[in-house]
């Protein structure tokens, strides 16, 4: 590691702070990871795959739902709407992610490659002129790395420990409701809410095949006119 | 035997669409800024896409195998019941999954 530029407290002090703030959701993400690389090995998957895909993804949600998918043989197509889909929210972190902290073309490609749920989470929750750029690739560097390194744990220990462990993949289901808490938290929307989950409502009963593809596009629909009408008024 | 080109190639599909997402907004952010729409769906779509993940989720539980999908249930009131007390996403996710994990793989239920 090179000089830190600013006034350094001890060694490495941006790690420190980072790992002061984020160090919980790093184990948190480790701890997930497992799960992850288990989940991999147990469709059938050899234990590096976990790694892989953690490392070069690095979207948890849609790496649980993608291992499913690859299991099943899904086209290439639905794989694509499907990581479209789900992580259009990314869309916007980009409008509010303090990225002009970053110092450095690479340092700027990175952040943005590894601008997860997390990571957005956990800087824009800070003043931006508190974040140094070492902190905040710090803080996505021990998101990444936890994430990846559990996937790796999990895919050894996974293919001997807890091959016939069932029950693996509701860390998803939990994740998604713990997710869902806390983006109405944000936002107290009831009519979001509600349209969503009627959506997924529909979807299941019209095509319970399809239903992630077809409650989005529901809901998407439904988003459109509603802003529509609400421009109308 | 798994096809790893069809794996590669779905992986490299996925990452480009992740990263081409991650990257949009700092490329486009002044006509982001400027379109109704964007910024209307930009206000809707992440509680929305998340709440139709977990129904999803909820929607692929075996409610008809022997346990009636109980340990499912059962972790999905853990996770709410300790995210509502203690706001804390990694703790609600490792309790609640754990409680299903067990519940499923012990002979009782």
């Amino acid at each position: 590691m090179s000089e830190a530029a600013t006034a350094p407290v001890g060694r490495a002090p941006d790690l420190r702070a980072a790992a002061q703030h984020a160090g919980v959701i790093w184990l948190g993400l480790f701890a997930l990871g497992i799960g992850f690389g288990v989940v991999v090995t147990s469709h059938g998957f050899p234990w590096w795959l976990a790694p892989v895909i953690s490392g070069l993804m690095f979207a948890g949600s849609v790496e649980f739902i993608l291992v499913g998918m690859l299991a099943a043989g899904a086209p290439i197509a639905a794989i694509a709407l499907t990581t479209f889909l789900i992580n259009s929210r990314h869309l916007f972190y980009g409008l509010s992610f303090p990225l002009h902290r970053v110092n450095g073309r690479l340092a700027k490609a990175y952040s943005v490659f590894a601008l997860c749920d997390e990571a957005y989470a956990l800087t824009t929750s800070k003043d931006p002129k508190t974040l140094t750029s070492r902190r905040i690739l710090w803080t996505q560097l021990g998101l990444h790395g936890s994430w990846a390194i559990g996937a790796l744990a999990g895919g050894i220990v996974g293919a001997t420990l807890l091959g016939g462990l069932e029950g693996l993949d509701f860390i998803l289901t939990a994740l998604f409701i713990v997710l869902t808490i806390d983006a109405y938290r944000a936002t107290r929307d009831n009519l979001t809410l509600a349209v969503a989950t009627g959506a997924g409502v529909v979807a299941f009963v019209l095509a319970p095949g399809s239903m992630l593809l077809v409650a989005m596009a529901i809901f998407t629909a439904t988003l459109v006119s509603r802003h529509l009408l609400s421009r109308r008024n | 035997m798994h096809d790893y080109l069809y794996i590669a190639g779905a992986l490299a599909v996925a990452v480009a669409i992740t990263v081409v997402l991650r990257a949009t907004p700092f490329v486009v952010k002044k006509t982001i800024d400027q379109a109704p729409l964007l910024i209307d769906l930009g206000r809707w779509m992440p509680l929305g896409a998340i709440a139709i993940l977990a129904c999803y989720c909820l929607t692929r539980i075996d409610y008809l195998g022997n346990n009636h999908g109980l340990p499912q249930l059962i972790g999905v009131a853990v996770t709410v019941t300790i995210h509502l007390w203690r706001r804390n996403a990694v703790l609600s996710i490792l309790t609640g999954s754990i409680a299903c994990i067990l519940l499923m793989n012990t002979p009782l239920v």
